[in-house]
């Protein structure tokens, strides 16, 4: 565990531009060790020789960045942080934003990093992976503590634009559920990057059921829901998933997907949206503490 | 599978023909690395690239790069940081303009193509190769040299021109047969998902 002990009046800022800046870069190069036992496990269970041969060379492609320290993917992603912000944490939620929006900015600049971030019209770039509302950043609050832990999930387009909504209706039922997680998955074929991690929002409302799965794809792999019923449904859809032989790369074989996580939300009497958000091979993650002291560790369990 | 060597850009067409959906295949010489952009201003916007295509082979991809100095006329030398493949399907509706307009032979993205490639890369005599997506840091060091940036003001969505050696492992995931691993691997999955539906 790496520690750094900012102490400067602006320290905690400091401190928080200082995690995001590490964070982003750490993230892009070194996959967190979950998601390389995930994938070792992946190879020895593919039985398909092309299969195979993909994910050997995945796995020879994670330890040349490692020798290298080069980036997994060259796909630097749009930085999406989760932010769990302690009640008594002694910096405000807007300057967490401008310490997480400024640490982007200064990686992408100083190592230097592809800019991907464009104006949604105009397509000109707008920034170092920085622009109007990114990056993104989903917000928790937790009562009676002075923290902040703050993960850094760099978000690849190729996954990204496997995203998939349905208002289901309660009518449809979990079946209903389960076919739509599993029309998404083979329709997203090789696109997305397989095997990767299936994140799937259940409940609330049709945004909110969007946000969850994004939760659902940050959470370490083959972690489990701490509902037991959607759990199993968990256990269930992962074991589906990988019977529709799409295979790594879409090109055919046993593993298609590394894991299924959803997250969930009571819903409305009439409600059942079901929303798809997928994460490629390289789920790319990592985390720090921030104490209110200004002092950060480096860690990655959450 | 079988596995094949072909240095590009390729002057006898028999190279493509030999290539089978499914082969391994291993590729030297030089590689044009081109995005959304790069197409959109060749097709949606009628410019002519300023770069020979004629029996080339495209990568689909955007590099992470560093600008090493500019020349008197302004135009800049890179160096690689990390080089990769983006997802092809966003950009099949080039495929038949860039066979039959330039004589490209192959493309290589991650992801593949839809059906919809089959038919002209059928007919023009392409290939598609799939490489191993979010690879990135391997294929950086198969590439040897960024010899030519060409569009530097679509940073990073220029004309690449990339010197490589060993470049691979590619599949051919669509051959110039009318063979394609997507359309039967997506023809599968969806016999599969019947047999799936009945157990739920």
């Amino acid at each position: 565990m790496e520690t750094v002990n900012v102490t400067s009046s602006s320290g905690l800022e400091d401190a928080v531009l200082e995690a995001a800046a590490h964070l982003y870069v750490w993230a892009l190069k070194d996959i967190p060790q979950d998601l390389r036992d995930a994938l070792a496990a992946a190879r020895d269970r593919e039985t398909s020789k092309t299969g195979i041969r993909i994910l050997e060379t995945i796995h020879r492609n994670v330890s040349i960045a490692d020798e290298q320290k080069n980036l997994v993917c060259q796909d630097t992603g749009i930085a999406v942080y989760t932010c769990r912000v302690g009640e008594h944490f002694p910096l405000h939620p807007t300057r967490i934003y401008a310490a997480l929006k400024a640490g982007t900015a200064r990686a992408t600049v100083e190592h230097p990093l592809r800019s991907n971030a464009v104006h949604v019209l105009t397509r000109e770039n707008t920034g170092p992976n920085i622009g109007y509302r990114l990056p993104i950043v989903h917000w928790d609050f937790i009562p009676d503590w002075d923290g902040l832990d703050v993960k850094c999930v760099p978000k690849g387009s190729g996954s990204e634009n496997m995203s998939f909504l349905k208002m289901c209706v309660p009518a449809d039922g979990v079946v209903g559920i389960k076919k739509f997680v599993l029309e998404s998955i083979v329709d997203a074929g090789g696109k997305p990057c397989p095997p990767g991690i299936v994140g799937v929002g259940i409940g609330g409302s049709a945004d909110y059921a969007m946000y969850l799965a994004k939760e659902a794809i940050a959470r370490p792999v083959g972690t489990r829901n701490p509902d037991p019923l959607v759990a199993q449904l968990e256990d269930e859809l992962y074991g589906l998933l990988n019977e529709t032989g799409i295979g790594p790369m879409g090109l055919g074989g046993d593993v298609t997907v590394l894991q299924c996580h959803i997250e969930h939300a009571d819903t409305h009497m009439t409600l059942n949206p079901v929303a798809v958000n997928y994460q490629c091979w390289a789920a790319r993650r990592a985390s720090a503490h921030i104490a209110a002291d200004g002092s950060i560790d480096f860690d990655r369990e959450f | 599978m079988a596995h094949h060597e072909v240095t590009f850009p390729i002057t006898d067409p028999a190279e493509i023909l030999k290539l089978r959906a499914g082969d391994e295949v291993t590729v030297q010489g030089h590689i044009i690395g081109i995005r959304d952009r790069t197409q959109i201003r060749i097709f949606d916007q009628g410019v002519e690239p300023p770069m020979d295509l004629g029996g080339a082979f495209l990568l689909h991809t955007a590099p992470n790069v560093r600008k090493v100095s500019t020349d008197a006329e302004g135009r800049g030398t890179y160096e690689k940081i990390c080089i990769g493949t983006t997802t092809s399907a966003r950009m099949v509706r080039f495929t038949e303009g860039l066979g039959e307009q330039y004589g490209v032979r192959a493309i290589c993205g991650k992801g593949g193509f839809p059906d919809v490639a089959i038919e002209p890369m059928q007919r023009l005599g392409m290939v598609y190769f799939a490489i191993v997506g979010g690879a990135a840091a391997l294929e950086t060091t198969q590439i040897e040299e960024i010899e030519e940036v060409l569009w530097e003001e679509l940073m990073p969505e220029c004309l690449w021109k990339f010197r490589v050696k060993d470049f691979g492992p590619l599949i051919v995931g669509i051959d110039a047969h009318g063979n394609s691993l997507y359309h039967d691997v997506q023809a599968r999955a969806h016999d599969k998902l019947k047999e799936l539906y009945a157990r739920l």
